[in-house]
């Protein structure tokens, strides 16, 4: 049917469909927007108030947002089956040679950021926090991606490392460079100990045992008051210097020392440059790992693990190590990201944490260390922006605040991404070693694994 | 002793909530082999459309049993339909686009659902929690010892009793009639189920639908049992419900239900007789149990690897 | 004749009340094709997962012996380290390639064991030590001659998934060389063939017996190919062994003629 014929012969049937998906939206919102239920502080408890214009205005967007749909993005008949051919710029961030060119350009830009004339103090936090979630994207992706292994709670060993460089610090007044490799092996044993019993689970069970103990060890975290602080957390932990050099007004500080003004934002640099760091040594082993027999093997494993044992690959071994690897630099990026706040508090560690990083993953494209660097700027950085939206106050009355729509807009982003780009931005898969000529692997020939 | 009985009695009371919104799990998963993570923030929302549905109606406190019962079959029949059309959108927008795709796009969009609709029904509801004046009030003393009585409240037998015969409806609707035909064979073949005929798209829809009016029943019976509801409730109910789906075999439906009993037994046992901040921790450390001794679960069939 | 390489005995495997391999005896030698045969159902594959670890067999032993006498009881250990250390490799009925993997990657994944140890599992790897590049060159030589001689260099860096069937077959056999077996195990290598692949086929596993030092035990449906290359071949029948000898004597075995219904006659 070409468009034309689709324009002028179905207009009705469009505008049928449309009222139908209105009808539907009136169900919908009639028990959300339509009708709000407020304490009274009477005896009753609850009373309703009725929104008919919000729920109207709902409705309209529903029926505006369906016809534009189908006039401007609905797949057109035939092809609606077919898997979606990469578009130029996924294949294009697919290439050997340009993601050989856009790493460095990217890894230049990330250096002179701090120093650009738009990072203030918003921008580079918002800047640390992208680079976070892209360390804990690359971390989570050796096992999701590589092993094929389902983890929903990654966010466990995150706490392990942070909880391990908070405790360190504050009780035996270990420095950041001490604690760091600590808490990376603690979080790694961590990961041992989960995956030791459950790694034979198929698929989806170890998704749900994951996500099982990342509940349970936030629960502790919340109720071991004694060791964890419980819901208070612990606060004052020591934070990192400047090779021995505090970020404070001090006369031995890091500014009085270096002769500058001192200034709060040298801490905020100082912190932007150790993550970077420590992303860039994240990419730069994972990258390596990759290419090696183990990485190969967590690939294998991934494509068809009866396979792998028939070639004499110990399969438990191999998953473990996926697991306490990808688990020991969650427990970086967590030491980090304790060091950072100078507090944790069990809240920093919820299933949100988990499914976000590996919403990066996913998203980013299972195997392409690149696709996790944009889907976690999409993500993180995208509805961190969005927040700023302002406009919303007209929908939803003056003393509405828009950072509140925060999370609704990033559930509606994550539905809308992966709508969009199911097998994530860079879906293609680079060959470890090659004979003559590095091809790209389409996305159609990689398994998905089992787990 | 008699605090053990009482405690049973609250704990069967509480799996049979887990009971039903795992049923909607174990249904979908087996059909489409998807964890269908938005499940419990329909069980969320079925509790918001039952609160919305019980103040409309002016339904307060009522010592007339048959009156009380009456007017909410009226709210849970709303409440199913409303849910109803969540779960129908749901898979809808979210999950049909993505079937035959990359195995782990619907797990994420079905997280982005479940984080879309907790947070829209903050916005729209607010985040404050929404108390309720109890319905059925009252019930038997069962046993008078001299140190604890044991008492089951209407509210209890009527949850137990309403689970039980949905229960065995829908285990009826399964297994004798053409819908419940037509999703075992999506189950055990979806092509082939299409290419015999079954209309598959149909099949899954009516699955979802289902699934989400039981579990906005369990979601009205919820808000009645607690007398207070708020929009973060779906999260921690609904893994505790996947994990009664698990424990009990995924693709069961009488595996839904056991596992929803043993999860809320090992929760209100624990809490009563060790810790209640730990129960949770309890019952996901028996998940991870049973999960080791026996893959398949309690009731779900073992899969014998083929070679 | 010398110690078989392979001694099955008295091998039963039971999935509930049924008996899918009963009391089944035979050894399999040294560079020799020895060729497992019967109708569908027999417990051909059984047998065969029996061997390769896949499945526990319920009773019986297995022996695998090497050139230094260390002997191996095959039901005792766990799949993969029967390919590890016994040195047993299989293909399977259905192909099991690393479909989104290249061919060369395929065969450098049946080194691994080995490249691990080269790699000083993992450290010596990641600083990319000398010794290390030494094994991963001598790998990619190994995989780069077993893929000349089943025919498919010119794939080499092509994705397992999009090769042609007829080419797949023979990665796997070469996949399962590349572990270096004293046993290989072919589960109906020749199923889906055409006859010209088929003879190219039996080129290959007439000359992997004849310069590799190995044994072949192979699973096959088809006659011809199993009374051609055959040097000794096994008849099952509803998990029993119904006769047992060279191609000729097996095709005159009145047991053999009537499991088949005649049809045995290529």
């Amino acid at each position: 049917m070409s468009l034309n014929d689709q324009t002028s012969s179905s207009f009705l049937p469009m505008i049928k469909r449309s009222i139908i998906a209105t009808i539907i939206a009136f169900f919908l919102f009639l028990p959300t927007l339509g009708i709000k239920t407020s304490a009274s502080g009477g005896v009753d408890g609850l009373f309703l108030t009725y929104r008919w214009l919000l729920l109207g205005i709902g409705c309209g967007l529903i029926f505006v947002g369906r016809i534009a749909y189908e006039l401007f993005w609905a797949p057109k008949e035939g092809g609606q089956k077919a898997e979606k051919a990469p578009s130029s710029l996924a294949k294009a961030l697919g290439s050997a040679k340009v993601a050989k060119t856009i790493g460095p350009v990217l890894l230049g830009f990330a250096i002179i950021f701090p120093f650009l004339p738009f990072s203030d103090r918003y921008i580079l936090d918002l800047g640390i926090l992208i680079i976070t979630y892209v360390m804990l994207g690359w971390g989570l992706q050796i096992v999701v991606g590589l092993a094929g292994l389902l983890d929903l709670g990654y966010v466990a060993f995150y706490a392990v490392g942070a909880y391990s460089y908070a405790l360190l610090s504050i009780h035996f007044g270990f420095g950041f460079w001490m604690c760091l490799p600590l808490a990376g092996l603690l979080a790694a044993t961590w990961g041992i100990i989960l995956g030791f019993p459950v790694l034979r689970l198929r698929g989806d069970y170890l998704a749900i045992v994951t996500l099982a103990f990342g509940e349970i060890i936030r629960i502790v975290l919340l109720n071991w008051r004694s060791f964890t602080g419980g819901s208070n957390g612990l606060s004052d932990i020591p934070r990192p210097s400047f090779f021995g050099l505090p970020f404070n007004q001090s006369e031995n500080g890091f500014a009085a020392t270096l002769h500058l003004e001192y200034s709060s934002m040298h801490r905020i640099i100082f912190l932007y440059f150790l993550i970077l760091a420590l992303a860039v040594f994240t990419f730069f082993v994972t990258a390596r790992l990759r290419r090696l027999p183990i990485g190969r093997a967590w690939e294998a494993l991934r494509e068809d693990e009866i396979a792998c044992r028939s070639l004499g690959i110990n399969t438990v071994n191999t998953k473990l190590s996926a697991f306490a690897i990808g688990a020991m630099f969650g427990g970086f990026a967590g030491s980090f990201f304790a060091a950072k706040q100078a507090f944790v508090s069990p809240e920093s560690f919820n299933f949100m944490e988990s499914a976000t990083i590996l919403a990066i993953v996913v998203l980013g494209g299972m195997s392409s260390q690149l696709g996790v660097v944009f889907s976690a700027i999409a993500m993180v950085g995208g509805v961190e922006l969005l927040r700023q939206l302002q406009f919303l106050k007209v929908i939803f009355g003056n003393d509405f605040d828009p950072s509140q729509l925060r999370l609704l807009l990033f559930g509606l982003a994550m539905v809308l991404m992966m709508l969009w780009r199911p097998r994530g931005l860079v879906s293609t898969r680079m060959p470890t070693v090659f004979l003559k000529d590095k091809k790209t692997v389409s996305a159609a020939m990689i398994s998905q694994g089992r787990g | 002793m008699n605090y053990f009985i009482q405690q049973l009695i609250n704990g069967l009371t509480l799996g049979s909530i887990y009971g039903l919104i795992a049923i909607g799990y174990t249904m979908v998963y087996g059909i489409i082999g998807m964890i269908n993570f938005a499940h419990g923030d329909v069980f969320m929302v079925g509790a918001f459309v039952s609160l919305i549905t019980v103040i409309i109606f002016g339904i307060t406190g009522t010592t007339n049993i048959a009156l009380g019962i009456g007017a909410l079959i009226l709210v849970a029949a709303i409440s199913m339909i409303i849910a109803g059309v969540y779960g129908w959108t749901i898979e809808r927008l979210a999950y049909r686009p993505l079937r035959g795709s990359f195995r782990l796009a619907p797990l994420i969009t079905a997280i982005g659902v479940s984080i879309f609709l907790q947070n829209f029904v903050q916005a729209t509801q607010g985040a404050r929690v929404k108390p309720l004046n109890a319905i059925i009030s009252g019930g038997f003393t069962i046993l008078e010892g001299n140190d604890f009585v044991v008492r089951i409240t209407y509210m209890q037998i009527l949850i137990v009793v309403l689970t039980f015969l949905l229960m065995s409806g829908f285990t009826y609707l399964i297994s004798k009639t053409s819908l419940g035909r037509a999703q075992r064979a999506c189950e055990q073949d979806m092509k082939m189920a299409m290419l015999l005929g079954i209309d598959v798209n149909t099949t899954i829809s009516t699955t979802f639908i289902i699934g989400a009016a039981l579990a906005s029943v369990a979601g009205l019976m919820y808000l009645l049992y607690y007398g207070v509801i708020d929009f973060y409730i779906g999260f921690s109910a609904g893994i505790k419900a996947f994990t009664a789906a698990v424990l009990g075999g995924v693709g069961s439906l009488p595996g839904a239900m056991l596992g929803g009993l043993v999860i809320g037994l090992i929760e209100v046992f624990f809490a009563a007789y060790f810790s209640s901040e730990y129960k949770d921790v309890a019952a996901f450390s028996m998940l991870i149990v049973v999960l080791i001794f026996m893959p398949q679960g309690l009731l779900g069939r073992p899969e014998i690897e083929k070679v | 004749m010398s110690q078989p390489l392979l001694s099955v005995n008295q091998l039963t495997m039971r999935f509930g009340g049924l008996t899918a391999v009963d009391a089944v005896s035979f050894d399999v030698h040294r560079n020799h094709i020895t060729a497992v045969i019967g109708p569908n159902g027999a417990g051909k594959t059984t047998a065969f997962n029996c061997i390769t670890g896949f499945y526990k067999p319920t009773d019986g032993q297995i022996v695998l012996r090497h050139k230094d006498d260390n002997e191996f009881k095959l039901e005792e250990m766990e799949d993969f380290r029967i390919s590890q250390h016994a040195k047993v490799a299989r293909t399977f009925q259905n192909i099991r390639l690393f479909g989104g993997m290249t061919v060369l990657e395929n065969l450098m994944i049946a080194q691994h064991n080995h490249l691990m140890k080269a790699s000083a599992y993992t450290i010596g790897g990641i600083f990319n030590t000398p010794s290390y590049q030494r094994a991963q060159e001598a790998a990619k030589q190994k995989a780069l001659a077993w893929m000349d001689r089943v025919g498919i260099t010119d794939r080499a860096d092509d994705p397992a998934a999009a090769l042609p069937y007829g080419a797949q077959r023979k990665l796997e056999i070469a996949r399962a060389m590349c572990t270096d077996p004293v046993l290989l195990c072919l589960d109906e290598p020749a199923a889906g063939l055409n006859p010209k692949e088929s003879e190219e086929l039996n080129a290959l596993l007439r000359s992997i017996r004849d310069t590799n030092d190995v044994g072949i035990l192979l699973i096959e449906h088809d006659m011809s190919v199993v009374m051609e290359i055959s040097d000794h071949i096994i008849v099952l029948d509803y998990g029993r062994k119904i006769s047992d000898g060279t191609a000729t004597e097996v095709r005159n075995d009145p047991a053999v003629i009537k499991a088949y219904l005649g049809v045995v006659e290529e």
